[in-house]
């Protein structure tokens, strides 16, 4: 049977088989399993059945525990169903999957298998996550390649129906999740002839009916559980022995031929490497290689780990074998040794087999994993006494576990092109390259394989593309170390990323440059002419941008360089490839318009007239080069550990050099000088009205103003800019406004939140977007100095006023978030209003990765070296996580209030009465407290009593502590929604801000309960058919809890006044902001615009509801919009995520947008009656008896 | 009762009163509508291959997000379809003509010379009686003359004309030196109907936020009168049919419109401001024109006060200023 050959990724590979085979599918987004459950909810969406015709229902949940719930319940009424999920959502799957497998239910769940959040957080692949559900009775096969994803998704899902084991399916996240590669697509017949509907008509036959009615979930006692427990034994007995059946019928039809255990390798080893996941591919081509270079070596896959079936384990391994390392993709802390180290002990002690066994750990985190490394475990058991415990791909010189390994030996095929394109996130580079792999994959023999490198920020992120391709088969399951085509998609690369260090002699070198062939070479950093010549590189520039530019493809020069990687590469005749790469923009942009199609096709037809080899100079010339990562003055730990890992050069880090417990300094992005901004926001000092909006809404904090005495600008560099002070108070003081230009990512909200014009030039504003390249170095020479000048007592300011806000110095500062986005002015004013006295937990999420994301971290310190502390728990967790912070705070000041009243006479009464009465509501408060707690550590540190030095570790929390829980709506509508219901309920003080982008935002735009009706979201294809949930009103129905929902671009001083109020409720506060995000699809820099747009069109009313207000017999709920006078769909049809269903589905559309037109009538109607609602009680009677001072004296 | 028909662009027309190209034929129920109502053909809201392209390529651009960062590729799922481009145009136009039994005009407004005629050609198979081609084009560059811009709009036309089959009018503004011979050299390139004029957006001003907001304002009946000039001064010097648009409001507009020598006098702000019925009553009150004044036909009338009809053809020929400040004066000098 011919079946097409498609070039797909690992979770599209599970996803095909899934969909195809299940009838209900629960689904929850976690990278990186999340293609999974949207490439599911499309197919849906699009009408797609399933193998029976029928398609299959789609539901997003919660939570993966919810996600888990409902496969359960959908499984338990006899419906073929399944999930996906990764890491921390395995996790929450755990107890329904001990559920599931103890009611003997088949189901598959597709894992792409991935790290757990330990001292840190990773989204990369490795087995923790599936070894923590090892022993839930769930059976675990493991998939090596995309083509296996496929295979196995199909084999165990039969093989499920027919043992009633439930199945975890899992394969190497991002590894295999997102590798792109040519594979074999099972046919409908196949899946067919694998699914026995006799096996599906037994578990429908099981499902719960009132018209068979039985129990199932009964609770038993001592005397019967224990049998009942052991009475599934004979299921798992069995099912190796299906599992291996059931494969076998697979390769009858397919023709491939798999083993619960692959033997490969030399049938006479002694010396074998067992290993499962990705890791084994790279395994095999080393044991290949070795053996075709006179070693005898072996390699035992494991495909069914659980249940483990010694028997066939022990046929597998050929009896020559004398040592076995066994290769773990996990880490016990405190075990003998890891999981599969330990069954493979066990099955070979209990077979009586005389082996040597080793076990190692490898690859954590999506940790290189390379032939060179796989050599080294070979090595080591040709040794003496080969290491046992051993660690492969790091370097420990703390306990000493790792194997060295020679990094420059290579088991890459000649035969094989190996291409490394280095681009922008935002230049269409992946896109092309992804589109490359399926023209070569499916328009010649070749086998294909691309794997793509992201950035960790999401703004100026740099990606490199690993293309392979060639006749041979590829199980190359790790990064292009020797390429053969290295292609530069951005020039300012050259000078800080070492992308010729990969490169082979006589490769070739593909530049995108806007220096010509004539003038190119004297633009090279030194070391790059140095490799070129003593590479022997083939060089050829374009300038990619110019083409782009004329052809009107904008700042997407994929195509241009896609067109040059055909031409220079040759792997298809120059107008075939052309051919294939205009059908390939028909068949992809062809539904946006011809007007795309045209523009792609004519950037194709421009690009060979301007693609020129360059002939390479024998001689170097360049002086200047590559810039080093951080400035001589970073710290030492910046110098020694954050510089190697903004240099790429990470992987070389010892373990000596991380810190034991995850605990990072902060203050570090300041260090990394990103120079991403094109163009840079230049103050006008003379139009300039100090109003401050610029610095509000800055989404990276690069745009601050300081004032300060003029005595102050001695010294100040030549084009450093001053102005007088517009501050009545502050009249003889300047003003400066001073732009970060390395820092900066360009994205213009400072301009359009500028309210002033020039009046003889009306498109001049008082500060105007210039070239950045030309302002670099003056600038960052200014900025220097601005930072030295010293910051204003923030005692002298009014913390109620933007105006003032903007002289605070903000403690977070350069994140990685997106160009403009919508959250970070958010973050970065609860830091300037609180930062010194800030503990924030945050959700996972974007302000999680953008604030805790290595290499550097974005929360700051100011002079006094305070600033906000901060901790991310998980995403389900955060503000119990948030309310645990605060208790312990709490209790910690009750303590340090308990030893000051009892060391009162030792301290000083004056002192401790000071110290216990002190008004901390103001700023004045705070600092006076902070120097009397200053005082008393300095009395403290003479005492020696236990109860003083006790006192000495809890004074600070003397000084008011602000406890804030940051996440996004993800976390607050949906899976953190009951922990943030209770801690709203508490009562206890905590600020907990929601910024409310409408989707999940982090994993890729998947729908939240905050999704607008109407809006199309990942998981929500069709746009979404349910109102938003009004999560603030919720929250006003406690009564106790501060709330208010903000919307900076439509309301600044409105956002100031809640964050204020918030903070100085002494009890929960709940903050809703708005936030504008690029999953609503448009340009952020119109970011502020549809922040005003959502307000007036009545979407997103703006509101305070303070409690302290009924205390005082007012009415706490305070409308502070104004009746919708915008019509919704002039707000929402700028946004794509709105109009792109009026494109697709333009009556769905048309009914949706009526509807939640109609909704903000109601709403508004509901709002504007609470608002004239008279106030919760009468006011208290001014001459009630206040409470008498609390005395320190007991 | 009086003959109220009329021919346009080879097209036998129940009486004078078209639908000019506006927002009403977004809505199928309006198009019904309006034939309830008495117009004897609707001209289509225009296809603009401009925003055509615009939408496109900000589709485009909002779906190519930074795929930089690991977790998140894009932000958006692919739809299946989006009806980007002119499919949506096409079979709204294609369901209208169905749905009525008057004549359906195509309107048209391209970018690019391959735009016109692709998109000419769709409307042609969407089933439209007719096209009008909405040349609207702003000449904002200091080096392009009049002269090219006149032969690039002739060539336009014969270019349309060569690659469809049914009549092309061309409706165009009045901002030319030379109404008469762009006229004619249009009629010359094969345009089936001359369509006069054009109202084109003209920005404003906002102080308080010193921005420039467009402004399209409905017109009135004041700015027929320019539209009759040039209708009279054209009227039998050209092939073309002749149409007014812009300013036709009352029975007595479409009466002068006839008279200056249209054969159709166009409607969109009238109906606009008074609501689709307005057509009934224009045409009712253009009935009772003819009857008390015995008029049997429309055909009677048109072009019975055209520059070569009137005693006084200088009263065409002279500028406005002159007859305002010496009417009388020129009045019985050409007596």
């Amino acid at each position: 049977m011919s079946r097409p050959k498609v070039t797909i990724d690992g979770n599209e590979a599970a996803a095909f088989v899934a969909h195809k085979i299940n009838e209900v599918i629960a689904i929850y987004p976690i990278t990186p399993s999340s293609p999974m459950g949207e490439w599911s909810d499309q197919w849906s969406s699009e009408g797609q059945p399933n193998i029976w015709g029928t398609i299959p229902s789609v539901m997003e949940m919660q939570s993966e525990a919810g996600a888990a719930g409902a496969l359960h319940g959908a499984l338990q009424a006899g419906s073929l169903a399944t999930t996906f999920t990764s890491a921390q959502g395995l996790l929450l799957m755990i107890p329904n999957m001990y559920k599931i497998a103890g009611e003997l239910t088949p189901t598959v769940i597709h894992v792409a298998a991935r790290a757990i959040a330990t001292h840190a957080l990773s989204i990369f692949g490795d087995h923790q996550d599936v070894m923590a559900v090892r022993q839930t009775g769930f059976g675990l096969i493991a998939s090596n390649s995309v083509q296996e994803v496929m295979d196995f998704a199909l084999i165990s899902q039969a093989a499920s129906l027919e043992a009633r084991i439930p199945f975890v399916h899992f394969f190497d996240g991002f590894r295999t999740s997102h590798e792109v590669a040519k594979v074999e697509q099972l046919t409908a017949d196949d899946l067919k002839a694998m699914i026995d509907d006799g096996l599906v008509r037994a578990h429908r036959q099981r499902g719960m009916t009132p018209d068979r009615p039985v129990l199932r979930g009964t609770a038993q006692n001592p005397d019967v559980y224990f049998q009942s427990r052991e009475a599934v034994e004979a299921y798992y007995r069995a099912c190796p022995t299906i599992v291996q059946n059931v494969m076998d019928k697979f390769a009858k039809l397919t023709g491939r031929q798999y083993h619960l255990f692959d033997y490969c390798g030399a049938p006479d080893a002694k010396h074998v490497l067992i290993v499962m996941g990705s890791g084994a591919e790279a395994v095999q081509e080393a044991v290949e290689y070795l053996n075709a270079h006179g070693e005898n070596v072996g390699l035992l896959k494991v495909h069914l780990y659980r249940p483990f079936a010694v028997e066939q384990f022990i046929q597998a391994l050929p009896t020559s074998v004398e040592r076995v390392a066994v290769l773990d993709r996990t880490k016990e802390p405190g075990s003998i040794g890891e999981p599969l180290y330990l069954d493979v002990v066990t099955a070979l002690g209990e077979s009586q087999r005389n082996v040597q066994v080793t076990g190692g750990r490898y690859g954590l985190s999506s940790k290189e994993f390379t032939p060179a490394m796989v050599k080294a475990v070979y090595d080591e058991l040709k040794k003496a006494s080969p290491k046992n415990h051993f660690t492969i791909g790091i370097k420990d010189d703390v306990t000493h576990t790792s194997l060295d390994f020679d990094p420059e030996y290579s088991t890459e095929d000649p035969g094989t092109v190996r291409a490394l394109f280095y681009g922008l996130g935002a230049d269409g580079t992946v896109g092309a390259n992804k589109n490359s792999i399926k023209i070569i994959g499916e328009e010649t023999e070749h086998f294909a394989q691309g794997y793509f490198v992201y950035d960790s920020k999401k703004s100026g992120s740099v990606t490199v593309s690993h293309l392979r391709f060639g006749p041979k088969p590829i199980h190359s399951s790790y990064l292009i170390s020797r390429a053969n085509f290295v292609a530069c998609h951005q020039f300012v690369f050259l000078d800080r990323l070492d992308m010729l260090d990969a490169a082979e002699p006589g490769a070739t070198f593909l530049l995108n440059s806007p220096y010509g062939p004539d003038t190119v070479w004297n633009h090279l950093p030194r070391s790059v002419q140095q490799q070129m010549i003593r590479k022997k590189l083939r060089f050829y520039v374009v300038d990619a941008y110019e083409i782009a530019k004329q052809t009107g493809m904008g700042s997407r020069i994929n195509t241009v360089m896609q067109t040059c990687f055909f031409a220079i590469s040759g792997v298809l005749p120059r107008q075939e490839a052309i051919d294939h790469i205009k059908a390939s923009i028909k068949k992809t942009y062809g539904k946006r318009g011809e007007a795309v199609v045209q523009k792609n096709f004519a950037a194709v037809d421009h690009t060979l007239a301007h693609l020129h080899e360059v002939e390479v100079p024998a001689e170097v010339s360049s002086e200047f080069d590559v810039r080093p990562a951080v400035p001589k003055q970073a710290p030492e730990f910046v110098q020694d550990v954050i510089a190697p890992m903004i240099s790429g050069k990470g992987d070389l880090l010892p373990v000596s050099a991380m810190p034991v417990d995850g605990t990072f300094p902060t203050a570090t992005a300041q260090w990394e000088k990103r120079n991403i901004a094109l163009e840079i926001p230049v103050w006008d000092e003379k139009l300039c009205i100090q109003c401050g909006k610029c610095v509000l809404v800055c989404p990276h904090a690069v745009i601050r103003a300081k004032i300060y005495d003029s005595d102050k600008l001695a010294g100040s560099p030549e084009t450093f800019k001053t102005a007088p002070a517009r501050w009545r108070e502050f009249k003889e003081l300047k003003y400066t406004l001073q732009v970060a230009p390395e820092d900066c990512t360009g994205c213009g909200l400072c301009i359009e939140a500028c309210p002033v014009k020039d009046k003889t030039e009306v498109k001049r504003r008082a500060i105007n977007m210039h070239d950045q390249l030309s302002l670099r170095e003056t600038e960052a020479r200014n900025w220097d100095f601005f930072l030295n000048l010293p910051e204003l007592d923030r005692t002298l300011l009014n913390t109620g006023q933007v105006k003032d806000v903007q002289i605070l110095q903000p403690l977070f500062e350069f994140s990685g978030a997106c160009t403009g986005c919508g959250e970070t002015p958010y973050v970065k004013l609860v830091t300037q209003l609180f930062g010194d006295r800030a503990v924030i937990a945050n959700a996972t999420g974007c302000s999680s990765i953008y604030g805790g994301n290595l290499p550097t971290t974005p929360y700051t310190v100011n002079g006094e070296g305070r600033g906000p502390t901060w901790n991310n728990s998980l995403f389900e967790d955060n503000a119990e996580f948030g309310l645990g912070l605060r208790l312990s705070v709490d209790k910690q000041t009750e303590y340090a209030r308990e030893l000051v009243r009892k060391l009162a006479p030792e301290i000083g009464d004056e002192l401790a009465a000071a110290i216990f009465n002190a008004d901390q509501s103001k700023e004045k408060g705070i600092l006076e407290q902070r120097e009397r707690v200053a005082a008393l550590k300095k009395k403290l540190e003479a005492m020696s009593s236990p109860d003083a030095r006790a006192l000495l570790t809890v004074a600070d929390m003397l000084v008011k502590k602000s406890v804030w829980i940051f996440g996004g709506d993800g976390w607050a509508y949906d899976i953190g929604y009951g922990g943030l219901d209770h801690v709203l309920a508490s009562g206890r003080n905590v600020n907990i801000l929601v910024l409310d982008t409408e989707v999940y935002s982090n994993t890729g735009g998947q729908m939240s309960k905050a999704t607008p009706k109407g809006a199309v979201a990942k998981f929500a294809a069709g746009g979404k058919s349910t109102a938003k949930k009004d999560l603030a009103m919720l929250a006003t129905t406690y009564g106790n809890v501060y709330v208010a929902r903000v919307a900076m671009g439509a309301g600044d001083m409105h956002t100031l006044k809640a964050f204020v109020e918030a903070e100085a409720h002494d009890g929960p506060s709940l903050i809703i902001a708005y936030s504008h995000c690029i999953a609503h699809g448009y340009d952020m820099v119109h970011g502020l615009e549809q922040q005003k747009n959502a307000v007036t069109s009545g979407h997103w009313v703006l509101f305070r509801y303070n409690p302290e207000l009924a205390k005082s017999g007012k009415n706490p709920f305070v409308l502070d919009s104004k009746a919708p006078t915008l019509p919704l769909e002039k707000y929402i049809y700028n946004e794509t995520r709105y109009s792109m269903l009026r494109h697709s589905k333009p009556e769905a559309a048309q009914r949706l947008l009526e509807e939640a037109q109609a909704e903000v009538h109601e709403r508004w109607k509901l709002y504007e009656a609470r608002a004239a609602q008279n106030g919760a009680a009468e006011p208290k009677p001014a001459a009630e008896p206040q409470p008498a001072k609390e005395t320190p004296h007991a | 009762m009086p003959d109220l028909s009329t021919r346009y662009l080879g097209l036998k027309l129940k009486n004078p009163l078209v639908a000019s190209a506006g927002p009403f034929t977004r809505e199928l129920d309006n198009v019904r509508r309006l034939e309830d109502v008495g117009a004897s053909a609707i001209v289509f809201h225009s296809l603009f291959e401009e925003q055509i392209n615009l939408e496109a390529n900000e589709l485009d651009r909002q779906l190519s997000p930074n795929e930089g960062f690991a977790e998140a590729q894009s932000y958006l799922p692919e739809l299946a379809a989006y009806n980007i481009g002119p499919e949506g145009y096409v079979e709204h136009l294609y369901k209208a003509k169905r749905s009525v039994g008057i004549p359906v005009i195509g309107s048209l407004n391209g970018v690019s010379a391959g735009g016109w005629i692709r998109y000419a050609k769709l409307i042609e198979e969407a089933g439209a009686d007719a096209l009008e081609l909405n040349i609207y084009y702003l000449p904002v560059s200091l080096s392009v003359d009049s002269a090219q811009v006149e032969k690039m709009q002739a060539d336009l036309v014969a270019e349309v004309k060569n690659s469809v089959r049914i009549p092309v009018a061309v409706k165009l503004g009045p901002y030319f030196s030379a109404i008469p011979n762009v006229m004619k050299r249009l009629d010359q390139a094969g345009a089936d109907g001359l369509v006069l004029f054009n109202r084109f957006y003209q920005p404003d001003f906002d102080l308080e936020n010193l921005e420039v907001v467009p402004n399209l304002s409905l017109s009135d009946s004041r700015e027929l009168l320019m539209r009759l000039h040039w209708v009279a001064i054209l009227y039998g010097n050209v092939k073309a049919d002749l149409a007014v648009t812009g300013g036709v409001h009352t029975a007595a507009d479409v009466i002068k419109s006839m008279m200056a020598g249209a054969r159709v006098a166009m409607m969109t702000s009238a109906p606009l401001r008074y609501g689709i019925g307005h057509f009934a009553s224009v045409r009712s009150k253009l009935v009772e024109w003819m009857l008390d004044h015995e008029y049997q036909s429309i055909a009677e009338m048109q072009g019975s006060m055209s520059l070569r009809s009137v005693p006084d053809p200088e009263a065409f020929e002279r500028a406005n200023y002159m007859r305002v400040l010496s009417g009388y004066t020129l009045k019985s000098a050409t007596r």
